[in-house]
């Protein structure tokens, strides 16, 4: 399976944003993780930005970097959403509240709790209707993402929105699932992309022996180790760098995601 | 010509199970549904104080999961190894495996809200002085609460080494699995996939739906004038998922189509005209590469809220006109959430399969607004081509056609 890509996006701490971010991948600029990004998402409707969460605004940011970039009408696009634990901040909320006598539970705290609650309020913002998926493969979430996000463009014929997000999770669920470091991505892909957008394809192998491909700085490989969302840096680095990569990616402990970028 | 406009390669549920209030296992819950015997009762879940009705699977709280599968132990868990007790499919699957051997059989799960009781038992039992979490739970979150937990619990326990992932858009969870089952066998990632849901009961769902003010406080009455909300309920649901080309089994019930679209409209309120509804069925029929007349029987979404059943009956209405027999099957089950999707697909393959459609339990009089054929009694009559809606929050909808091969 082969897909062109048509946009990125990118938000972590020395990572902010695609042009700059693509400089820092391929070595042309020092990766300093200095200060949090705290992303605007734009896109939103003052009402729902308002309302949204962390989680939300990260995906959101990235999501809209990315669909500019490919200069394709939102509604055209189908999305997957890749995240391992979804609102972890709001899981958080609703779980104090319901650990308390009255258990008074906001309305609107509840239907953010779902794991595509990024996926619905970009549908919501760019009024798509196309097919929307949100999904967790644990640590490989993203490779799985990304797999469900090429499946769909090739066999559906239809333009897709892939973004992976996961945000450290506030005390005391942290200690569940100790994220670091916020991280989110967006790629838009197409099966019918033309040079010279960069392409990619995509095989799935069983793996007996893990060769996943790292980041060599290592700080960079402390991200895509702490992360999940994260895991897709050697991809991003590898669009950055140009020219023929092959990136191999986790997929649980006995297969292995090989994606052979030509950028 | 995009490719919902062409019709699929049917794909032949070769085995299926389902778990919900009504009892474990396709004869129980078949039973149930020709009896019009409800699984709904006063909500006596844990200590929720909550005036309003439950679908709950009894036995959950009896046993704890064992034989190296410890780690795993959580309601949802518990209820998702139910479930593959049942109906053989256990041995249905080990046969799959000789077939194609492990590391080609696909297992795609659907849950909205996975282990999240654990999460919440968790909170309630936060260190006095520290507020940290017991540290019981904290190195068992990635076995029971987060997200993937189902399907890697489902994994280890068939002892398959194929793709493996958890779709989670709320309420069509458990029915985007068929559409992502569909493309991982045409992309030939597998040769075979397990799909199912798997969703339970947790103090975020009630109190969550209750605060939406979504909940009745009676059995929940699907399509009926006076109906004011929805019952939760929980089940466990899986197939096997196999070509028909390869697999073809005559009179076997089968995937034909299915359709995904999102509303694009609001979080928890359904597109008033059903925009994204439609474009569901509309894909779910191309797929099937069949006309909306070839559909006999409609297993409808059907929560019970007034908004829902309404929104549901314009789409519906506008594709079929008055022609195909609806009816919703929450009244038997509640709203299963994320197994919503399994569970209403493999109460379609009852159907199929015995010739009888089930009339909508708990609806009185049918809503005069309506204007859908909304069944009430059951009906004996073979049936061949069906269809399934499943929408849920964040405006995810998914339609499935199955049909006898």
């Amino acid at each position: 399976m082969r897909v062109s890509i048509l946009g990125i996006g990118v938000l972590s701490a020395g990572l902010e944003g695609w042009s700059s971010g693509r400089e820092v991948l391929r070595g042309g600029r020092p990766f300093s993780p200095t200060s949090l990004p705290d992303p605007t998402a734009d896109l939103l409707p003052a009402n729902e930005r308002r309302r949204s969460s962390d989680c939300v605004r990260w995906a959101v940011q990235v999501a809209h970097e990315a669909i500019v970039q490919s200069e394709l009408d939102p509604r055209d696009v189908a999305t997957v959403f890749a995240s391992s634990g979804g609102e972890m901040g709001v899981l958080d909320t609703l779980c104090r509240a319901l650990a308390t006598t009255e258990r008074i539970v906001s309305p609107t705290l509840f239907h953010q709790s779902v794991h595509n609650t990024a996926a619905g309020y970009w549908g919501i913002a760019t009024k798509c209707q196309q097919s929307s998926t949100a999904l967790s493969c644990y640590d490989d979430s993203s490779a799985v993402g990304l797999l469900e996000a090429v499946t769909y463009a090739t066999l559906e014929e239809c333009p897709v929105l892939f973004v992976a997000y996961d945000l450290p999770a506030p005390e005391p669920l942290h200690g569940a699932r100790p994220i670091a470091t916020a991280f989110a991505a967006a790629l838009v892909l197409t099966a019918f992309g033309e040079p010279p957008d960069p392409t990619m394809s995509l095989r799935l192998l069983s793996a007996e022996k893990r060769d996943v491909t790292t980041m060599s700085d290592q700080d960079l490989e402390r991200l895509r180790l702490d992360n999940p969302a994260a895991r897709v840096l050697p991809l991003l680095r590898a669009v950055a760098l140009k020219g023929r990569h092959t990136v191999m990616m986790d997929v649980l402990d006995d297969q292995r995601l090989v994606v052979e970028v030509d950028s | 010509m995009s490719p919902h406009e062409r019709p699929m390669t049917p794909l032949t549920l070769s085995a299926y199970t389902l778990v919900t209030a009504n009892g474990r296992g396709i004869g129980l819950v078949s039973q149930a549904l020709r009896e019009r015997r409800s699984g709904l009762r006063p909500c006596d879940f844990e200590d929720a104080l909550l005036k309003t009705y439950i679908g709950r699977v009894e036995g959950l709280e009896d046993f704890s999961l064992e034989n190296g599968l410890e780690q795993f132990d959580c309601r949802n868990n518990r209820l998702a190894w139910l479930g593959l007790q049942q109906d053989g499919f256990m041995v249905a699957v080990a046969e799959a495996k000789q077939r194609y051997g492990a590391d080609r059989i696909a297992v795609v799960m659907g849950t909205s809200t996975s282990g999240i009781l654990d999460t919440e038992h968790a909170y309630a039992n936060r260190h006095p002085q520290t507020g940290v979490l017991p540290a019981s739970y904290t190195t068992r979150y990635r076995y029971t609460h987060n997200m993937f937990s189902l399907g890697h619990f489902v994994r280890a326990c068939l002892g398959l080494r194929g793709p493996a992932l958890v779709i989670s858009t709320a309420c069509s969870s458990s029915a985007k699995v068929f559409a992502t089952a569909a493309r991982y066998l045409r992309a030939g990632l597998c040769d075979a996939a397990i799909v199912g849901g798997v969703d339970s009961l947790c103090l975020t769902t009630l109190y969550g739906f209750s605060a939406l003010q979504l909940l009745s406080a009676q059995p929940c009455r699907p399509c009926d004038e006076d109906r004011d909300g929805l019952s939760l309920g929980e089940a466990a649901g899986y197939a096997l998922l196999e070509s028909s080309e390869k697999i073809g089994r005559k009179g076997a019930v089968a995937l034909l189509g299915y359709g995904e679209s999102t509303d694009g409209f609001h979080m928890s309120h359904p597109h008033p005209e059903g925009a994204g509804a439609i474009r569901a069925i509309r894909q779910s029929l191309e797929r099937a590469g069949l006309q909306s007349s070839d559909i006999e029987y409609i297993n409808l979404h059907g929560t019970a809220t007034r908004a829902n059943d309404a929104v549901e009956d314009k789409a519906v209405f506008g594709i079929f006109g008055g022609t195909a027999m609806a009816s919703s099957t929450k009244g038997w089950t509640g709203h299963t959430l994320g197994a919503a999707g399994i569970t209403e697909a493999l109460i379609v393959a009852i159907c199929l399969k015995q010739g009888f459609v089930p009339g909508t339990l708990n609806c009185e009089r049918v809503d005069g607004s309506l204007r859908s054929h909304i069944l009430r009694e059951n009906v004996d009559r073979p049936v061949r081509r069906a269809l399934s809606n499943i929408f849920g929050f964040g405006g995810n909808n998914c339609s499935l056609v199955l049909g006898v091969l």
